[in-house]
Formats: C-alpha cells, sequence, structure tokens
C-alpha cells in the first residue's frame, strides 16, 4: 500500500477565520484530489460548508477544478470570495 | 487627444521625468476617461489618486450619503460631508483637488438599466463596490461592452485584487458562484481595516494608471491576495474558464441581468421576523422568551438586552446542544445576518418557537434612546 501525501493548505479570508488558523498540514491518501484536502477540512470545521460552492482552490499558485490530482508536496490554496469595499 | 497647457505641465512634473509616462503618457492621461462604480472606502484612494493624476475625466457611481462610520476609512470625505451624496461630495472635492478634472457624479444606484450605458461612456472601470451583486453587474457590463474592470475586493484585513480585461478571464471565471447571503460578512457586519481600503484602493489606482499608459504588466489574469495583518502578498493565476456563463464558449449570458442581480442568492427563511419597533410587545406577551444574542464578544460590549442569551455564531453549532426548542428564541445580532443564519439553523434543528428580529439590534437602538449599539 502506498504512502499518503502531505499537503500544506494555506487559508484565507473568511475561511481562515472558520478554520481558525492560516495554515494545515494534511495526510491524504495517494491518489486524493484538491476536493478531497477542502472535505477533509469541512469535517473539521462544519461551517465551511455554507462556503463551499463559493470557494475557488489553488494548487501550487494556480486555481483549479476541484478534481485536480495532489502530490506529496503540493500547497493548496482555499480562497473564498471577498466582498466588501 | 486632448493635450496639456504648457503652463499646466509644471503640475505633472513628476509624471513627466519618468521614461514611461513622460509627456506622452501625461497626454493619455489627460484624455483618459475612468468610471468609479463605489465611492466608499475603496473608491476614496481610487478617486484621489485618479484626479491627481490629472485624469481627463472621472465619472463616479454612487447611491448612497456619507454617514459617520464612513470616515474611519473613506478618506475623500470630511467631517462635515455626513448626510450629504457621497457621489455629490466626492466630485466637489476633485474638483477642489483639480480643477482641470471633469467629474460626473452620478448619485444614482448602478444597476442593470444603466450599466452598460454608463459603462460604455469611459475606457476604464474601477470596482470600489461592496457587494456580490454589483460586482457581478460590473464585470459583466464591462465585458459586454469590451472595457477592462479594475476589481479589488476587502474584509477585515483581506484584500483581493485583480484586472479583468478582454484577454484574460472575467470575476466569473474566478467565482462562478457567489456565496449565499451570511455566509461572508460585508464591512458593515465584520468590520475592516480603515488602511487596507487604501492599500486596495491604491493598487486599483496604479492598474487603472497602466491600462490607460500601456505600461507594465496588468494584473490580467492573476489574483493578488494581500494580508495586511502578516504584510503578505500572494498571487494565483487565474484560467479563462471554457464554461463561464460570461465568457465561456457556449455562453449563458447576453446581457445584464435585471435585479436581483445574478450572482446573489436569497436567504432560504422560514423563521418568522419581528419588526425592531414589535420586540418589546413581544417580549412583554412571551414571559418565557429570550433573546439569543449571537454577536461575538467583541460586538457586545455595548447593548445587551434584558433575558439575553448570548451564543455567538463562532460557537454556534457547539452549543446548540444548550439550547431548548420549547423555550420561545428572537434570534439577534447586530445587523440582522448572522442572526437569520442562526435562526434558520435553529429551525432547521427543529426549533418551531423561534424568530428573528429583523434589522438586528441596531434596527432596534434606532427607536430606542436608552439602547445603544455601534
Amino acid at each position: 500500500m502506498a504512502a499518503n501525501i502531505s499537503v500544506r493548505v494555506l487559508a484565507f479570508a473568511r475561511v481562515r477565520e472558520l478554520l481558525g488558523c492560516a495554515e494545515w498540514t494534511l495526510q491524504l491518501p495517494p491518489g486524493a484530489t484538491v476536493a478531497d484536502a477542502w472535505e477533509a477540512l469541512a469535517e473539521r470545521a462544519e461551517p465551511l460548508r455554507a462556503l463551499a460552492s463559493s470557494t475557488r482552490l489553488a494548487q501550487n499558485g494556480r486555481i483549479v477544478d476541484g478534481g485536480a490530482p495532489l502530490h506529496d508536496g503540493d500547497e493548496v490554496a482555499l480562497l473564498p470570495p471577498v466582498g466588501g469595499g | 487627444m486632448k493635450t496639456a497647457p504648457r503652463t499646466a505641465l509644471r503640475r505633472y512634473s513628476r509624471h513627466l521625468l519618468i521614461p514611461e509616462v513622460g509627456l506622452e503618457g501625461q497626454n493619455r492621461l489627460l484624455a483618459a476617461r475612468i468610471l468609479v462604480v463605489g465611492a466608499g472606502g475603496l473608491g476614496s484612494p481610487v478617486l484621489q489618486y485618479l484626479a491627481a493624476a490629472g485624469v481627463g475625466r472621472i465619472g463616479i457611481v454612487d447611491d448612497d450619503e456619507v454617514d459617520e462610520t464612513n470616515l474611519q476609512r473613506q478618506v475623500v470625505y470630511a467631517d462635515d460631508d455626513v448626510g450629504r451624496s457621497k457621489a455629490v461630495a466626492a466630485a466637489d472635492r476633485l474638483r477642489a483637488m483639480n480643477p482641470s478634472v471633469a467629474v460626473d457624479a452620478f448619485p444614482l444606484r448602478f444597476d442593470a438599466t444603466n450599466a452598460r450605458e454608463l459603462v460604455r461612456a469611459y475606457d476604464v472601470v474601477v470596482d470600489g463596490t461592496d457587494n456580490f451583486g454589483s460586482r457581478y453587474l460590473i464585470n459583466d457590463a464591462c465585458r459586454l461592452e469590451g472595457k477592462p474592470d479594475v476589481f479589488g475586493s476587502i474584509f477585515r484585513f483581506d484584500g483581493q485584487i485583480s484586472v479583468f480585461a478582454a484577454d484574460g478571464p472575467c470575476y466569473r471565471c474566478l467565482f462562478p458562484e457567489a456565496p449565499p447571503e451570511g455566509a461572508v460578512p460585508t464591512c458593515a457586519e465584520g468590520g475592516v481595516l480603515g488602511v487596507l481600503a487604501g492599500m486596495v484602493g491604491t493598487w486599483q489606482a496604479n492598474e487603472a494608471l497602466k491600462l490607460v499608459l500601456g505600461i507594465g504588466s496588468p494584473l490580467v489574469g492573476r489574483l493578488a491576495l494581500l494580508d495586511a495583518l502578516q504584510a503578505r502578498v500572494r498571487e494565483f493565476d487565474v484560467l479563462r474558464d471554457s464554461m463561464c456563463a460570461l465568457c465561456g464558449d457556449h455562453p449563458a449570458i447576453s446581457d445584464v441581468a435585471p435585479e436581483p442581480p445574478r450572482g446573489t442568492v436569497a436567504p432560504r427563511s422560514d423563521v418568522p421576523e419581528i419588526a425592531a419597533a414589535q420586540l418589546d410587545t413581544f417580549l412583554d406577551e412571551h414571559p418565557q422568551a429570550r433573546v439569543l444574542d449571537v454577536r461575538e464578544p467583541h460586538e457586545a460590549v455595548l447593548g445587551t438586552l434584558p433575558r439575553t442569551l448570548a451564543v455567538p455564531a463562532s460557537v454556534f453549532e457547539e452549543r446548540l446542544h444548550e439550547l431548548d426548542s420549547a423555550t420561545p428564541y428572537v434570534v439577534a445580532c447586530r445587523v440582522g445576518a448572522k442572526s437569520r443564519w442562526a435562526a434558520q439553523r435553529l429551525w432547521d434543528a427543529g426549533f418551531r418557537r423561534v424568530h428573528h428580529l429583523e434589522g438586528g439590534l441596531l434596527a432596534y437602538a434606532a427607536n430606542a434612546a436608552a439602547f445603544d449599539v455601534f
């Protein structure tokens, strides 16, 4: 069985507040996607789910679809929209 | 092209000294037309730097009036502007700063009936609005009229900046879907560091001026994130989305949407509302009723009603089990957004005696002399 992969997660704005921290390291099974990283965090902070459809996910500095496969050492950023002005 | 009389060039000498601007660039600025939608925290620095730079024509759209709580960050206004139309007061200020700039004040709501016409009359549009509906509307009108949209947005210590132009992705490629109402607090609900509006707004002004001058690399296809608390800027690549409803391969949007603007989701609410003026009567008639105050502790330093149970929204889920479905609750917060979410959460959990205070404690305070919130 292949080893888990380690992913660094960066959270911004409202998502950072709901998670209570700006950075997180996740251990995910091999083959996990960017959306799986989100799901793993939403399980720890249920209120995140209200932002699931509006938050964009970036992988190594590029905004991607949730289905993008993750690799060991990747950085995932959680980017919720911000509306104020 | 409008050009500066030689005597006026002294005013812009520090621009003329930069090779990338020079006389040709300054003449471009003097001939440029820029529309700023929203004359608030972001619009304030944008407007002032555009006027100082000598942009020939500046349009200001805002249907709001200056409020005392604006002055902490909306630096285009002075104390005695409180109560005046923002568009008119800001226009006066810009004319005083630089009389050679033509300023158009539009004290009206930027909506689907006027969006395209307003955008069409300018070369560049700057988005300084404070709600998602207006942001999607500006994006759509700009794309349909072929004008670049200089986007900026703030919340507490976080800023987002990007430029949506014809050769790059649009706001809908970046954020296809607005968050449900109440899920992302507005500045009025969650607060904002005043100077962050200045940091993001000046960045927008810089991008708008660069677009006019045609210099440097515009922030197209990139989202910049500013974290004022950690003093960090990060950048993310944004690609055009082939599925985008506006600029994708098979666009569903061919015109700006009528109200309510696309991108906003009406809040689902099964919970009966109590008007602020009816709260005292309701509490008198229901001696068992409690006010369920979901403000965070730092918001609740002023104005606590009698019979209040404080359960901050941030810990609402964890403390849900402390609540009793037999007790009539009136769920309240400062302006009524977080409380609507919390009230609906209780309703979904089977609470049928729950009510919601419409307009929040601010609305209640407006009619209660002895009660004050901020």
